[in-house]
């Protein structure tokens, strides 16, 4: 049944994947894209990772995608363009897929024996992210308040 | 244990239902289940959809001194089916210039995503159609497609009244969608889980057998409530803040370019969304499906859910027909200035009702925090014109 569902799923993501990278129109390949976050949030869920799943549809698809498709909306002027051939994805998409495919490669097969995973619970993140990771979490949230407020900066109205 | 047999009764049929597939593999029977789940939700949510519409319509008549549909069977009660079959004969009407794909998957996205999140909801003592773990987290994550489903819908008909519509619809809802969250935090704060169960399990209990121990009865509960409200007001683009769909300026906003069954969906979708954001605040806030006083236990938890679901979208038709339409700029400043901080200010109320000892003590002092920022907002944004002496901007 799982690995059933895991062909599944992969077909979905990355055909969808195949159509953001491919689609002539950009708007469609933008929905493409939402349509491969889906895919992969399927994937975490696949995987028993309840909430990072959630988080991946709330912030991919609830802002990222949402963001990219105002940004293209804004930006539309070459709507009807072809979009051409990008060498320089090419290469950048070949190496990242190497150095994914060298660290696969070189990394040991561990078996982990399935009874001594826990289930990755909300609370357990929570704790996790309260005790151990308190920093990181307080830096990321300074980042992302300074953030705001120079978008903030950029849209306010100049006094004259 | 007569009332406990006609409180499980959906359980039981369930159960029943199941037997026949006893010797099936076990994920056939887990499938089932599924499948039973999802029709009885629909069943239910679509016949209340059929019914609120005509009643929404009736109860608008009512306020508005006139008659709402009496020619459609008893009191118009068949209106819903009658204007079902005209929804359906109508033709289907795409603009030449449309992106027919984007066009014709926006509306089955954003009713899809309406009727998902109805999933996580507790309507009755064991009946919860799928309990998730993160259930709370589950309904915002499905609700903020939405906002993909209403943009593919005004860029796809290439109007721009749909655009102007769109952009409008996902302002609001980007900007209401952080009050919505951060008002049901001080509740998973409090509960300590993000389980709709758990949050209804929570509010169990009565002081002196006739004060139940919901959320909005305490001071940021009940701040929370009224926040979460508004915002929910907002989300499902109802009337005070129906602003995308004005009709007096836009036409319909998204909706322009759609007919027949393509519009019905939409309109679907707008109530299916309310009566899950209604849903989620009786959850969260007026005790889910917890009868009000210890001794009227005996009526059935689902009668009680549906009757406070029901008094919620009676609000929502009042609203309706009480208050005009708001202006989007006005809209968007009610949410970043006075939402937000309030929204933040129950965050802190809550904490303070926990760590004085949830008791009387704790009471005060989460209204008195509340009581201030409250003023102090008010005071802040006080914008109302006063009297002085009149300058010319233009006429020197």
């Amino acid at each position: 049944m799982n690995s059933v569902a895991f062909i599944l799923i992969a077909i979905l993501t990355l055909a969808a994947a195949l159509a953001a990278a491919s689609l002539p129109k950009l708007i469609h390949a933008a929905l493409s894209f939402a349509v491969t976050f889906v895919g992969v949030a399927a994937f975490f869920f696949l995987l028993g990772a309840e909430f990072i799943g959630l988080v991946q549809v709330f912030v991919y698809i609830g802002a990222v995608a949402v963001l990219i498709v105002f940004t293209i909306l804004l930006t539309r002027r070459d709507a009807g363009k072809d979009r051409g051939f990008n060498w320089g994805g090419v290469v950048i998409a070949i190496a990242v897929f190497g150095g994914l495919l060298w660290a696969i490669l070189h990394t040991p097969a561990v078996s982990i024996a399935a009874p001594n995973i826990e289930a990755l619970t909300v609370k357990r993140i929570g704790e996790a992210l309260m005790t151990s990771y308190v920093w990181p979490l307080q830096c990321v949230g300074v980042l992302l308040t300074a953030a705001l407020i120079g978008a903030l900066i950029l849209v306010m109205e100049e006094k004259r | 244990m007569s009332g406990d047999v006609v409180d499980q009764i959906f359980i039981r049929a369930k159960q029943w239902l199941l037997s026949w597939l006893a010797g099936a593999p076990d994920w056939i029977v887990q499938v089932a289940s599924s499948l039973l789940n999802i029709f009885a939700l629909l069943g239910v949510f679509l016949t209340l959809f059929a019914l609120i519409s005509v009643l929404e319509r009736k109860i608008l008549g009512r306020m508005q001194n006139r008659y709402g549909p009496n020619r459609v069977g008893p009191f118009g009660l068949f209106q819903p089916i009658a204007d079902g079959i005209k929804m359906l004969i109508k033709e289907d009407i795409v603009p030449a210039r449309a992106d027919k794909i984007v066009h014709f998957l926006a509306p089955i996205l954003i009713a899809a995503t309406a009727i998902l999140a109805l999933g996580v909801i507790p309507y009755g003592r064991n009946m919860t159609p799928f309990a998730i773990d993160g259930g709370i987290l589950f309904f915002f994550a499905v609700g903020s497609t939405t906002e993909l489903a209403v943009f593919m819908a005004g860029w796809g008909s290439n109007n721009k009244f749909s655009m102007l519509g769109a952009m409008r619809a996902i302002a609001q809802m980007v900007s209401y969608e952080l009050p919505l969250i951060i008002t049901t935090l001080p509740i998973v704060m409090v509960v300590g889980a993000l389980s709709p169960d758990a949050i209804v399990a929570a509010q169990s209990n009565y002081s002196f057998g006739f004060v139940p121990h919901w959320f909005v009865t305490t001071p940021w509960g009940a701040a929370a409530f009224v926040l979460f409200f508004v915002s929910g007001l907002v989300e499902s683009n109802r009337t005070p803040f129906d602003v995308p769909e004005g009709e007096s300026e836009i036409v319909a906003g998204h909706m322009t370019e759609y007919s027949g069954f393509k519009y019905a969906t939409f309109f679907m979708a707008e109530y299916i969304g309310m009566f899950a954001i209604s849903g989620l605040a009786v959850t969260l806030f007026l005790g889910g499906w917890h009868a009000p006083v210890r001794v009227l236990q005996f009526i059935p938890s689902y009668v009680w859910f549906f009757a406070k679901l029901s008094a919620l979208l009676f609000v929502y038709i009042w609203l309706r027909g009480t208050l005009p339409r708001t202006r989007i700029d006005h809209i968007m400043n009610f949410a970043w200035k006075f939402m937000l901080p309030m929204a933040f200010t129950c965050i802190l109320a809550a904490a303070v009702w926990h760590y004085t000892g949830r008791g009387v003590a704790g009471w005060l002092w989460s209204l008195a925090v509340i009581g201030i920022v409250y003023i102090a907002l008010s005071i802040l944004l006080d914008t109302r014109k006063r009297f002085a002496t009149r300058t010319y901007r233009f006429a020197e």
